[in-house]
């Protein structure tokens, strides 16, 4: 990804703002990574004009395409606004301020939440905490699946793709296939136009 | 102790720092298009370091409480038996190794990202990954015997939160905080004091 037209560099200040922002959206962010996305769409690409479109959604998919925790969407951003801003110097200086905003306030508040749950894991209020948010969770990550299911459907024909994302879902749920088998099949598919 | 605690307590944990950063290092690192999935069949069933049901208790509290979900899982298990040094070894092992793999992906992106059959590769990717997610779901449902609730509710709760999101579009933290409460008072009231 290089530098994009039309996107304003950030200097000093801009960058303890973005700090201070990364710092409050992680404690928004109950839920997972993504939900926290459209918040820094708005602000980085509408409001600030540090990002383009383009930059943005494309860091959201390298993201998922890539192995690891989505949150390296984050990294990306912040590789982006520093090669903006300047050049890969800036653009790594800009990964460690982005992840560092994103996960610190969140990382002291869930450790310290987990340290007392644990301590007080006899406690019926804690027992029926955890096990009465279970069945919700397990709804609330197939629905997730759905979501980025339906993500990948902006180009062509979706119903060969939603076949694949069900006969994933089947295989990984029934047989004991390994994950990468299936993602090399994915991108074999994709690449011959299959899907 | 119930008979669930017991089961918890019981599975063997990471013996050392430098397992749990290896540990999380390698899951994240097969976790293409999210690590959650792997998560699951690293740490139930090939570590045993937790049961299913402990599982899905341990991933409710990550999704709870705010921060990436997978982060906090990780953090969660590394902290259980070593604080915070746990924590933070978990937390490198997830990113570090996958840090550097996406920022070589984004420059080769940069030279690369317009070329068709890579557009189509990544879009095959994320059919599978959205895929493996949902399988997670469906496996986790096993960890869900002998809940208080019964199978029935249990149910009823997990296709609620489903379409909630996907066919009310209501925000996946309300519907967490909104069923969450009910779900937990419900299972509160079943619960032996």
């Amino acid at each position: 990804m290089t530098a994009a037209p039309g996107a304003f560099p950030l200097h000093g200040w801009d960058w303890l703002q973005l700090f201070g922002h990364f710092l409050l959206l992680s404690l928004l962010s109950v839920g997972g990574a993504l939900t926290t996305a459209p918040e820094m769409h708005r602000y980085l690409v509408l409001q600030q004009r540090w990002l383009s479109e383009t930059q943005f959604s494309s860091s959201i998919t390298l993201a998922q395409a890539a192995p690891g925790p989505n949150i390296l969407f984050v990294a990306l951003l912040g590789w982006n606004l520093g090669m903006n801003s300047g050049g890969p110097l800036l653009a790594l200086a800009g990964v460690a301020l982005a992840l560092t905003g994103i996960l610190l306030p969140s990382t002291i508040v869930t450790h310290l939440a987990s340290q007392w749950g644990h301590r007080n894991r006899h406690l019926r209020a804690v027992r029926a905490f955890k096990q009465g948010m279970a069945p919700v969770v397990i709804g609330l990550m197939l629905a997730t699946g759905w979501i980025l299911a339906r993500t990948a459907h902006d180009a062509g024909p979706a119903w060969p793709l939603w076949l694949l994302t069900t006969a994933t879902a089947l295989l990984v749920w029934r047989t004991r296939l390994h994950v990468l088998w299936l993602l090399a099949a994915g991108a074999l598919l994709g690449i011959l136009g299959a899907v | 102790m119930t008979e669930r605690e017991t089961l918890l307590e019981d599975q063997p944990g990471p013996r050392s720092l430098t397992e749990l950063f290896l540990t999380f290092t390698w899951l994240a690192v097969q976790g293409f298009g999210g690590v959650m999935a792997v998560a699951h069949r690293e740490l139930v069933e090939r570590k045993r370091w937790l049961t299913q049901a402990a599982f899905v208790e341990e991933w409710a509290v990550a999704q709870i409480m705010p921060g990436p979900n997978v982060m906090n899982l990780s953090l969660v298990i590394g902290g259980r038996r070593f604080g915070w040094r746990g924590a933070l070894a978990a937390m490198a092992g997830m990113l570090a190794l996958p840090l550097l793999l996406v920022l070589l992906l984004a420059v080769a992106y940069g030279r690369l990202g317009q070329h068709p059959a890579v557009v189509r590769a990544l879009r095959g990717m994320g059919a599978v990954a959205a895929g493996l997610i949902m399988a997670a779901g469906l496996r986790l449902s096993g960890g869900l015997k002998g809940h208080p609730l019964g199978a029935l509710a249990c149910g009823a709760l997990a296709v609620a939160a489903f379409g909630g999101v996907v066919l009310l579009h209501w925000p996946m933290p309300f519907v967490l905080l909104g069923l969450g409460s009910v779900a937990c008072l419900a299972t509160y009231a079943r619960l032996n004091p």
